[in-house]
């Protein structure tokens, strides 16, 4: 626990640094997306890397997570700080509401996947039909700059912001590694009747790793529209960023510390490398893309992270 | 007559038309190594996921330390302090040894640490003490059916059962492995093994239960069990016992 945590301080210390030193607005953007990225795949790892409950529909909580903020500023005018609480609880209510029902049933695997993915629709199309939501129009948060309003006029701010959500998502990660839980968690993704076997009551262990995965994913949701000041149900509860956690975790390594900071980085540098190197090209950025993943998940099955301890493993065994 | 630890009532399971334990009633002494044999589709496999939890009885009760667990689910029942092991492995593939048996542990050590500390003087006492930081799937055979039986010990159960935790083993590793189950029941946990290896069966348990075709077909100490013509003809067939006799 005590490495993880240096290990943890160092890399918070270094995007501080980072930040302080970047001066281009677009450095800025990319490290806060880059940040942003990585806070998805983290999410989608406590749940899907950790629990092995593969989600397919992590944009369920990210979509609720902004929603529930966008609801409470613009229509109820409740303070930006604590709309990003109401966002995180309202995102852990619903985790805890399809992890309740998919659990007890005893979904899993592909089941589970596709009871995510049929959740994120339901509330796509619900927000899309909703008053409350605006509809298909979206919702605006209107402009005002300001700390206590949660926007920043210089990117610094949203990067700090964004770097209090990954560290706090990376000691969770950490405590899942060194604790009970973590422990229980883990057991259950591995073989979940030998857990049960021995005091492991896998409803329990599974739906609060949903919750806390859920958790992250809202807050998320609420930092998405405090930057873009916009949300729309096709952004919201779209497949894009359930993607995109899924896929950050998957390429770095599920169920490691690391692994979706990492993926997250390479993603974010290998989409914006091909968009400015190919953008001429309308398409192929995409085909590029889609290789080097299939590449990826090929040669590295056990992800960046894996790729690492593999190699010491191997000289280990050798040596 | 002393409380049994374990007691069944007139268990019954089906699955559709099959009636794979029918009306199995027994009592099992704390303190006692007990044994289940049978035949191959005896049935004894799934008497022990009723007994656990891990299936529930169409009919019948099933008493443990004083509490009727019928029905309960095999969390409940190894927090009661039954535990038990798997016929076919079921490691925690991607876990060390440690990491393994400390799960196990963790029923009641809730620190990390402490359940981390268990897991070794677990693996001590079933030899597997040199390879702790093994990752469980490079194990061999042998080594997983002990790596099985540590992780039930790390639970502290007051009953073991154990699921054929010598099949597939060479007579070396038999004969080293019976000394660890004999250990265990002589530290004071109460034992009830399915076992095809006889061997075993004659040298360890107090008590056999019989099971065939789902039901139990005699009871006793094991030199009377395996003299017994019912037991011989559900093994070798109608007129085995009569043809032995005259042999």
């Amino acid at each position: 626990m005590a490495r993880d945590l240096t290990g943890i301080v160092i890399f918070a210390l270094a995007v501080i640094a980072l930040t302080l030193l970047l001066s281009s607005g677009v450095w800025l953007n990319a490290l806060m997306m880059t940040l942003y990225a990585a806070l998805l795949a983290l999410a989608w790892n406590l749940l899907g890397g950790f629990g092995g409950q593969f989600s397919f529909g992590h944009a369920l909580f990210f979509g609720t997570g902004a929603y529930a903020s966008a609801v409470a500023q613009v229509a109820h005018g409740v303070n930006a700080w604590a709309a990003l609480a109401l966002a995180i609880v309202a995102a852990a209510a619903v985790g805890a509401f399809v992890g309740a029902l998919a659990f007890r049933y005893g979904l899993k695997g592909s089941y589970f996947a596709l009871v995510t993915l049929a959740f994120a629709e339901v509330f796509r199309i619900l927000a899309l039909s909703a008053g409350f939501t605006g509809g298909g129009v979206g919702m605006m948060l209107p402009l005002n700059e300001s700390i206590a309003n949660l926007q920043f006029g210089s990117r610094r701010g949203y990067v700090a912001l964004m770097l209090g959500c990954v560290v706090a998502a990376l000691i969770t990660t950490a405590w899942l590694r060194h604790s009970r839980f973590g422990a229980r968690l883990q057991a259950v993704r591995d073989n979940e009747d030998a857990a049960r076997a021995v005091g492991v009551d896998p409803y329990r262990i599974k739906l609060g790793a949903t919750v806390a995965s859920a958790a992250f994913m809202g807050a998320a949701g609420a930092f998405y529209l405090q930057v873009f000041q916009y949300i729309d149900p096709g952004i919201a509860f779209g497949p894009h960023v359930s993607v995109e956690a899924l896929v950050g975790a998957i390429v770095g390594g599920m169920g490691t510390l690391w692994g979706p900071v990492l993926g997250a980085a390479l993603l974010h540098a290998l989409g914006e490398a091909t968009r400015n190197l190919f953008g001429q090209l309308p398409g192929l950025n995409l085909v590029i893309y889609g290789s080097v993943l299939v590449m990826i998940v090929l040669f590295m099955p056990r992800g960046l992270a894996g790729l690492g301890a593999w190699r010491r493993n191997e000289r280990g065994r050798h040596g | 007559m002393a409380d049994a630890l374990l007691e069944l009532t007139g268990v019954s399971v089906a699955f559709g038309g099959l009636r794979a334990v029918q009306d199995v009633s027994l009592r099992l002494m704390p303190g006692t190594l007990g044994a289940l044999i049978g035949p191959n589709g005896a049935g004894k496999t799934t008497l022990f996921a009723l007994i656990s939890g891990f299936l529930k009885p169409d009919r019948g009760r099933l008493v443990f330390d004083g509490h009727d667990i019928t029905g309960q689910a095999p969390h409940q029942n190894a927090r009661r302090g039954l535990s038990r092991t798997f016929q076919i492995v079921q490691p925690f593939a991607a876990q060390t040894v440690r990491e393994n048996i400390a799960v196990g542990a963790h029923l009641h050590e809730s620190g990390r640490a402490a359940a981390l500390a268990e897991a070794e003087r677990v693996a001590a006492r079933v030899g597997l003490a040199a390879q702790l930081d093994k990752p469980a799937a490079d194990l061999t055979v042998s080594a997983r059916k002990r790596l099985e039986l540590a992780r039930a010990l790390a639970t502290r159960p007051k009953l073991l059962l154990l699921d054929e935790v010598l099949a597939g083993l060479n007579p070396q590793e038999v004969a080293e492995m019976i000394p660890v189950v004999k250990a265990i029941a002589a530290g004071g946990i109460t034992v009830l093994m399915i076992e095809h290896v006889m061997q075993a069966v004659m040298h360890l348990a107090q008590h056999v239960w019989v099971l065939a075709q789902g039901r139990l077909i005699a009871e006793g100490s094991p030199a009377a069990v395996t003299r017994d013509p019912h037991v011989i003809e559900a093994y070798l067939g109608p007129g085995a016992a009569a043809r032995l006799q005259a042999a």
